[in-house]
């Protein structure tokens, strides 16, 4: 049997997109009302939820820090969100991959200084998979974040890219993802002074490549940023109107 | 805008899941044609010329549909829109490059997918070529042509509509150019609805008439319905039904079928047989013999059998040429071809009790199972339900799982249930002399024949054709449509002519197809990624890398090549220089073809798809365009050259100190025959650098050989034969064997060396895709026959280890028989199993032995010119020493890697053939009108025949001991099974393995179109001695022969000394 085409000599990917074009992303912010913030976000059929509380008082003491405060993330795939129901333990070592990623991610870029001898919480949790899971978390997360205001540096939006066939290509799917021989680059980038926040990657590529499917990465990200920016705005406006009445 | 695509996949594990993925629906797809006005079109054509997607003569890739198409008086200028079986049953019309602009909607391609891989490949192929005009309408994303399937609909149904929309949408897109869309279909439900919705639709004849000018192209007609060729077969009944998918898939389940690929035996069309993996694990044959047990399976299939019952396994013995299980309807066409002697299969209506038994079950299991259809109930797993409803009682099939070891009981036999894949291609037939020379046709009606296939183990085929007058006594190829089961044979249709048969141009075309051999000249694209420089190319410091000390100059280093006489192509050459520690500096330096062949260019990926260079008795079809392989990448004495070193530290026992490897550029002192290289070892007077370097070589090579003899290798032997042909014609005029020399040894031990060196080195650097060469052991049971036949001249092979292997043979001599060690060499080489590429992820390191050779790791370094196996172990190399080399996946992938090592095995293999069967038809050739006495060794034992070889000229025949018709004539010889020898009624001769025979060689000289044997261009042996009644000629016939032999002598000076030498042997043998 052969492999799947991936690519299509035409240009067209499985799913229909060219090679440089993200899937639609749909976002929300402060979708649940007992969480300090809380985010809704869909990149294509990859959807997740999260929730944020904090900054608070530590449920242990022994994890309060002085001088910063502590982050915790805790990241979970709902068992319906592939159509083979998998239920996965709390000690997968995926989640605690996923979870591990996002906390490095946001150490960076909340201002844990002002928030000493505190802990902020961020909730994930996957209700849909289809490919590109740290990066939509992690997009998520900071909109959550940014509806707790909690301060941060910047937003941090992150984007994947893959090589298929002598052509970069951006925001893979479960499919393109899930073919062996295509690396997955996750990039996440904070928008405003272009610093990286994360870079993974897994598969092998040559580092000659490295650079244009990268470039294609942040290329992706900032088109993301400027997705997040309208879901604060909206989620500001609704605040706005609120707050009038 | 869009759509989810939701659907119902079975997994690997067999649950059954719904995946849904998404499908984006566009608005910025183009519509091909050239000049169309709408934004998006031009948009996409502007887009595909600023990224320099246009042809030299100005067709843009994003719009390749001409203005100015193909016009037909029903509808004017058009575009064809053919449907998927459209594709499917006509691609052979479809590839002539006369049918351009034509629109391929991308439904139509993910449907071929499904059907067919090969068919979408070769659409693919035409689809790129861009002279042909064809386009691919992604109408599947396109916002206004993509349809939801309706609830009440079939994905058929749905595909169907599909396409006629699509049709639709581009006839109105297009109204403005006069152009017009036509759906070509075959399908009467679409042609109705088709012009129900307005569409134009035609069917294939349709579309054909308006190619009037081309008749043949009637010819080249995929079959789709049969009732009108099937025409009056009494007495056939017909093939049974295959089972359903879900009936098949069950059965595997539950280990009541079996699945493998069907191999016929090269000798006996209706034997053939599979090699599957049993439910214990083992891997066991299973055969299946007769026409309807192998049920409209062709050679290569992936089929799934059924185990018959143990009263119908074989007891027989396994290599029978003859078998008598044949079907019980007696084929017509077949008892009339009388004339033809070679076609083995015996045409007796084989009434024996067995095969009616046999016929009677699988007629009876049909039935059974058109029953069981009925009442719901599946044959598969119950099993009862073969259980005989009436009185008597059928024995069951037998369960997989239930055969054992042990063949007392015969060899297990089988029946096909169903077809997993077909593996049919286009064979290269002739027609069946039956259907020559009916008298004067008067009409042109097209008349249905049947053809023969070149290749003996395929069923004749069915074709209807308009130029019958024209195909007798040609070859042609055909391809195969499809398998009725009303159908005794497969229908299929004519493709093109090659040629007048027994010509050998035409005849040299045939076996580069029938070997599946890429022969074409090289394409603009791949000769486009030449050097600009051609001829000119000189070596370059800085371009190459010397400057940057990335390459090693070498090129004081006094280099020399040794090749046979004539070698053009010089892939390696060596040097050796005395260290001033007394050990050795030894270079094996191979020609740097991956400085040339970038990967993924066209000519890589043309390289990658040949393989191999072909070597025929006349002509050699290189992997790699000529400049590159004769004259930049060859290490031509004198010039600079591009090299890719190996270089060890030796000492002077030939144990390697340090070994490394570099990127060099050399200056080959000299090119050197075998013959000049022993020249100046032998000549003590010559004292030069090179002369004293390959003496330090020649010593050092002898070490290695005897370490490596010692470690176990094995020498084995093939009879090899090289021709010497006439300059202007080709013919050949003599043969002689290829004789070896001290310095081949030379050459050959430096190159195992490099190689091995090599495979440690990139299995050090890639564990899981290193490209390595494995040659696995032969199972003990391969040597069977073999010893069986040594057991009376008490000779004892030791199979157990290569090297116990490699001492008995050397000590099995017998001084009366100074040829018996290489005849058992020869027949030792025949035991083995096939060396192969992999991928080192694929094995586990104990399997990457390579037995013959007797090291544990092995790979192809040294002839990168002519083997791509060795332009991909460069390029690993490189990247093993080189860390700033540049790759991609095509080094680091193990699917991918897997995949080209079948594609190297595949090419490696029929390359072999090919040049075996150009040998043969030269043989054929020079044996051609003469008749030739000669002694041969027996070589292989069959039931009703045996294999000669006869070494003087290294070619193998069959004697044939039963003649077709022998029911009615007992054979000369009866095969003995104890013994594993034929032998005579009277008990007085017998023929056993290793006897020696002398025989007389012909090929038929009779027109060719006469009989079936002189178009399978098949050599006649007949025996002479010893005598047996009814099968050795007569001494009154040998008589004239010989008186006729020494005629022609007196004619033609040029065949003197063979003539001489066939007239001067048998007094030797006799002496013996």
């Amino acid at each position: 049997m052969s492999r799947q085409e991936l690519i299509s000599p035409e240009g067209l990917r499985v799913d229909g997109r060219r090679a440089n074009e993200l899937r639609r992303i749909s976002c929300r912010a402060s979708v649940l009302n007992s969480a300090d913030g809380s985010a809704y976000y869909e990149q294509g059929n990859t959807k997740v939820l999260v929730a944020v509380y904090g900054p608070r008082e530590p449920r242990n003491r022994s994890l309060a820090q002085q001088d910063h405060a502590t982050i915790n993330v805790e990241f979970n795939i709902a068992p319906f969100s592939t159509s083979e129901r998998r239920k996965r333990s709390k000690g997968d070592k995926r989640l605690l991959e996923i979870s591990s990623f996002v906390k490095q991610t946001f150490e960076g870029a909340i201002q844990t200084a002002i928030y000493p001898r505190s802990q902020i919480d961020i909730y994930i949790h996957l209700l849909q998979h289809d490919g590109g899971t740290l990066e939509t978390c992690i997009n998520a997360a900071t909109l959550a974040l940014v509806d707790a205001g909690i301060s941060m540096m910047d937003y941090v939006c992150a984007c994947t890219a893959g090589f298929i066939d002598e052509t970069p290509i951006l925001d893979l799917n479960f499919v393109e993802e899930s073919s062996i021989e295509v690396p997955n680059l996750t990039v996440a980038i904070m928008p405003r002074n272009g610093n990286i926040a994360l870079l993974q990657m897994e598969s092998k590529l040559h580092s000659s490549k490295l650079e244009d499917v990268m470039e294609l990465a942040v290329e992706g990200c900032k088109h993301i940023h400027r997705k997040l920016d309208q879901a604060v705005l909206v989620a500001a406006k609704d605040l706005a109107d609120k707050l009038s009445n | 805008m869009l759509r989810n695509k939701s659907f119902v996949k079975r997994t690997r594990k067999g649950n059954i899941v719904r995946t849904v993925k998404e499908h984006y629906l566009r608005d910025d797809i183009a519509c091909g044609y050239e000049k169309c006005t709408s934004k998006v079109c031009e948009n996409a054509r502007k887009e595909a010329e600023d990224q320099g997607k246009t042809t030299a003569n100005g067709i843009n890739l994003a719009a390749p549909l001409s203005a100015s198409p193909r016009t037909a008086v029903e509808w004017g200028p058009h575009y064809l829109v053919p449907d998927t079986n459209a594709f499917v049953n006509q691609i052979d019309i479809f590839e002539r490059p006369i049918i351009n602009n034509v629109i391929v909607l991308s439904t139509v391609l993910d449907e071929l997918r499904g059907l067919s891989m090969a068919v979408y490949n070769r659409v693919r192929v035409i689809i790129k070529d861009s002279e042909r005009r064809w386009f691919v309408f992604s109408n599947e994303h396109h916002r206004e042509t993509f349809i939801d399937r309706q609830t009440s609909e079939s994905p058929n149904d749905r595909n169907d509509r599909a396409i006629r929309v699509a049709v639709k949408w581009l006839c109105k897109h297009l109204v403005g150019s006069s152009i017009t869309p036509i759906l070509v279909t075959n399908d009467e439900n679409n042609i109705r609805k088709a012009c129900e919705d307005g569409v134009n639709v035609c069917r294939m004849e349709g579309f054909l008439k308006i190619y009037s000018e081309h008749p043949e192209l009637f010819d080249m007609m995929g079959s789709v319905s049969i009732n009108d060729r099937n025409s009056a077969d009494p007495g056939w009944s017909g093939y049974p039904e295959y089972l359903t998918p879900v009936q098949i898939q069950a059965g595997l389940n539950s280990g009541m079928f079996l699945q493998g690929t069907l191999q016929i035996a090269p000798y006996n069309y209706l034997e053939g047989s599979i090699y599957t993996e049993f439910p214990d694990g083992k891997e066991r044959r299973v055969l299946i013999l007769g026409r309807k047990d192998m049920n409209r399976a062709i050679q290569g299939d992936k089929v799934v059998i059924q185990i018959l019952p143990k009263s119908s396994w074989r007891v027989a013995p396994s290599t029978a040429l003859v078998d008598e299980d044949e079907d019980i309807v007696p084929d017509v066409s077949e008892k009339s071809g009388t004339t033809d002697t070679t076609s083995i299969v015996p045409d007796t209506g084989a009434n024996s009790e067995e095969s009616r038994k046999r016929a009677r079950l699988s007629q009876k299991s049909t039935a059974n199972k058109a029953q069981e259809k009925k009442s719901g109930v599946t044959i598969v797993g119950s099993d009862s339900s073969e259980q005989d409803e009436k009185s008597q009682p059928e024995p069951e099939p037998i369960k997989p799982a239930d055969v054992g070891d042990d063949l007392s009981e015969g060899e297990p036999t089988g029946r096909v249930v169903g077809i997993v894949r077909r593996n049919w291609r286009s064979y290269c037939v002739f027609l069946d002399p039956n259907f020559m020379h009916k008298g004067v046709r008067t009409s042109n009606a097209p008349v249905s024949v049947s053809v023969l296939a070149m290749d003996r183990r395929i069923p004749k085929i069915k074709i209807r054709t308009r130029q019958l007058d024209i195909l007798s006594g040609q070859r042609f190829v055909v391809a195969v449509d499809s398998w009725p089961k009303e159908s005794r044979y497969p229908l299929g249709h004519f493709v093109r002519a090659l040629g007048d048969a027994g010509d050998k141009a035409t005849e040299t075309e045939v076996l580069l197809l029938e070997h599946d051999v890429p022969f074409q000249p090289f394409t603009q694209n791949v000769r486009s990624d030449l050097p600009a420089e051609g001829e000119k190319w000189i070596f370059n410091p800085v371009r190459d890398q010397v400057s940057s000390g990335r390459r090693r100059d070498l090129r004081d280093i006094n280099v020399c090549s040794i090749d046979p006489p004539g070698c053009t192509d010089i892939d390696d050459a060596l040097h050796a220089v005395e260290l001033p520690n007394g050990n050795f500096q030894v270079g094996v330096h191979i020609a740097d073809v991956t400085n040339f062949v970038k990967p993924n260019t066209a000519m890589d990926k043309e390289a990658a798809y040949r393989s191999t260079t072909v070597y025929l008795v006349d002509r050699r079809i290189d992997m790699l365009p000529e400049l590159l392989g004769t004259n930049l990448c060859s290490l031509r004495a004198n010039v600079d050259r591009l090299a890719f070193s190996c270089i060890w530290e030796l000492d002077p026992e030939a144990n390697i100190v340090d070994v490394t490897f570099h990127k060099s550029v050399i200056h080959s002192k000299a090119s050197l025959t075998y013959e000049a290289a022993q020249n100046r070892i032998d000549d003590p007077s010559m004292t030069d650098a090179i002369t004293n370097s390959i003496r330090s070589l020649n010593m050092l090579a002898k070490k290695l050989r005897k370490r490596r003899m010692e470690a176990g290798a094995l020498t084995l032997s093939s009879p090899e034969v090289r021709f010497r042909l006439e300059n202007d014609s080709q013919d050949p005029v003599d043969v002689e064997m290829k004789a070896l020399k001290e310095t081949n040894a030379l050459v050959e031990e430096f190159m195992l060396l490099a190689n091995i060196s090599v495979a440690g080195k990139i299995y050090q650097h890639f564990p899981d895709s290193a490209l390595l060469r494995r040659h696995p052991e032969p199972p003990a049971q391969n040597f069977d026959n073999l010893q069986h036949a040594l057991k009376p001249l008490g000779i004892q092979l030791e199979t157990g280890s290569s090297l116990a292997l490699a001492q008995s043979l050397d000590r099995a001599v017998l001084p009366s028989d100074p040829y018996f060690n290489n005849l058992l060499r020869i027949l030792t080489t025949r035991c083995m199993m096939q060396a192969q590429y992999f991928c080192s992820g694929t094995c586990t390191p104990e399997e990457f032995r390579h037995y013959g050779l007797a090291t544990q790791i092995y790979t192809h370094f040294t002839s990168p010119i002519r083997r791509y196996a060795d332009v991909m172990v460069h390029r690993l190399l490189h990247a093993s020493i080189d860390r700033d080399a540049v790759y991609g996946s095509e080094l680091t992938d193990k699917t991918k890697m897997n995949e080209q090592c079948e594609i190297l095995n595949h090419r490696h293999r029929m390359a072999q053939q090919a040049g075996r069967s150009s040998v043969e038809l030269y043989t054929n050739l020079f044996f051609k009108g003469k008749t030739v006495e000669e002694f041969g060794y027996v070589t292989q034992v069959l039931q009703n025949g045996f294999s000669v070889l006869i070494p003087s000229y290294g070619i193998e025949g069959i004697v044939y001991t039963a003649s077709k018709d022998n029911t009615k004539d007992p054979a000369a010889l009866e095969y003995e099974k104890e013994s594993h020898t034929l032998t005579s009624p009277d008990k007085k001769s017998t023929i056993g393995l290793f006897n020696r025979v002398q025989v007389i060689l012909k090929v038929d000289d009779k027109p060719v179109s006469a009989n079936v044997s002189s178009m399978r261009r098949k050599l006649s042996l007949q025996l002479v001695e010893p005598q047996i009644p009814r099968l050795s000629i007569s001494f009154d016939e040998l008589k004239a022969l010989r008186a006729a032999a020494s005629a022609t002598k007196q004619n033609e000076q040029d065949e003197e000394k063979i003539v001489e030498a066939v007239t001067k042997h048998p007094e030797q043998i006799r002496n013996v």
